[in-house]
């Protein structure tokens, strides 16, 4: 059994909660510039020259991305082998807090959904656990804003809606997010599983790197058509209008029951920031 | 659209003239004060509206900033900056403009309601690029907070701005870039 401590696992989490707000990805800001390419119109350019700037100015480590920092989403994938010296989930919560707080980061987590104290240090984070083989502890950090969260959307569709029902949905999720979740967006795409699974799936989904093709050729496919009717929808750059509403479609299937087709929509901004280490 | 101008500038207080000028689609660079107010300063102001109480701000020819910054750092004007979702607003926002609030910066589509005040008002509304917090943090050069502090990144806050980007979303006559 091999012992972590969970000093460590804090101190990661601190770590990835200010690299993911203020270092955006070598892969986005590459789909950036594609995107930038790609638009025609003066103002799509525009938009994606500031986010190409805006992605510049973060990194030199003053300001972050943007002021919405989101909630830390966090996925442990726990070898079975590993003991923590000390409640997990704890360490994790702690490593949050000070993330935001050394990092500058915005305290946006109220205690309560209706009554809405602000928890001030922008715990608790939302933690999914997976026991894997091994002996080591892989940490990713998800820094959720709530402009595309709020987004989002499940469905249940019956099985004989199919995947063209599937494909539906998902664009009509997009639709009528329109402007406001921060296209171009990522879509992320939980298919099967339960109501809970599906969303679950979805969120995973976000953390797939651009231009990685999904495994299955069947899905895979399918992202490729989703991509192309979501940018015909032309809500572009800011939702200003352009070719570019998402940077990427990532599906993530799962089995399901023979009753069911869940269908779950995490739209991710277009930084779609987050950050992994393994310990 | 076929055509976009360049960029014009604009300074605060607003006039009915500058703001008829003004159409959905164009870029400005706004100078002067901004007010910030998101979702908890909102509904503060609704209910000091409702029982007749004084405003924290006077709102004549005043824009409204949907946004609550990041923490500001030892010797900065003011943490990241970029705008939030604006329809969390839309619920309040005709009341306001009815009290003289002439313009609002956010991101993302207004109701109905909104629209036909703004053009009732002669009002603007103005997307700035949602996601570009670390930019648009560039065009501020102070920020105090004026009103419900305990509030904290969703307080009140004047901020003096030089250049402040933003495009025409909802212009004086009623039209949507977005629609």
């Amino acid at each position: 059994m091999r012992e972590i401590d969970a000093e460590l696992v804090s101190r990661a989490v601190a770590g990835l909660c200010v690299e993911a707000n203020y270092d955006i990805a070598p892969d986005i800001a590459a789909a950036f510039k594609r995107a930038r390419d790609t638009e025609e119109g003066e103002l799509a350019r525009c938009v994606m020259d500031d986010l190409l700037e805006n992605a510049a100015i973060a990194a030199e480590g003053a300001l972050p991305l943007c002021q919405d920092t989101g909630m830390a989403v966090v996925f442990v994938e726990t070898g079975q082998d590993v003991r923590v010296t000390g409640p997990l989930t704890d360490a994790i919560n702690e490593g949050v807090r000070r993330g935001y707080e050394d990092g500058f980061l915005r305290k946006s987590v109220v205690s309560d959904p209706v009554r809405r104290a602000n928890t001030k240090d922008n715990t608790p984070a939302i933690i999914h656990y997976d026991v894997v083989p091994g002996d080591s502890l892989v940490i990713t950090v998800a820094p959720k804003g709530f402009g595309s969260e709020n987004m989002s959307a499940l469905s249940m569709l019956k099985p004989s809606d199919g995947i063209e029902g599937v494909k539906a949905f998902v664009v009509e999720t997009v639709r009528k997010a329109g402007p406001n979740p921060c296209p171009p967006i990522v879509a992320g795409v939980g298919v099967g599983g339960t109501m809970d699974y599906a969303c679950l799936l979805a969120k995973k989904a976000l953390l797939r790197s651009m231009g990685s093709p999904n495994a299955d050729a069947f899905w895979d496919e399918a992202e490729r058509d989703l991509l192309n009717r979501i940018n015909a929808l032309g809500i572009g750059p800011a939702g200003l209008g352009g070719r570019t509403t998402a940077l990427a479609v990532f599906i993530e299937p799962y089995p399901t029951h023979i009753a069911g087709l869940p269908v779950a929509v995490n739209i991710g901004c277009h930084s779609t920031r987050h950050g992994t280490v393994r310990l | 659209m076929s055509y976009v101008r360049s960029a014009a500038k604009i300074f605060t207080p607003l006039s009915d003239d500058v703001i008829r000028g003004l159409s959905a689609g164009d870029r400005v660079l706004i100078s002067g004060v901004v007010y910030t107010a998101r979702d908890a300063a909102h509904k503060r102001m609704s209910e000091i509206m409702g029982r007749g109480g004084e405003m924290p701000f006077d709102f004549s020819g005043q824009i409204a900033y949907y946004a609550g910054p990041s923490p500001t750092r030892p010797g900065a004007a003011i943490g990241s900056i970029g705008p939030t979702t604006s329809g969390r607003m839309d619920a309040y926002s005709p009341a306001l403009i009815g009290m003289g609030l002439k313009a609002m910066i956010g991101k993302g589509l207004r109701s109905e309601e909104v629209r036909r005040a703004i053009t009732a008002h002669c009002g603007v509304y103005m997307a700035a690029v949602g996601g570009a917090g670390a930019l648009i943090s560039r065009s501020v050069r102070s920020a105090r907070v004026i009103a419900f502090p305990e509030l904290g990144t969703e307080a009140i806050r004047l901020l003096e701005v030089e250049d402040f980007p933003a495009i025409v979303a909802i212009d004086s006559s009623g039209n949507d870039i977005y629609r």
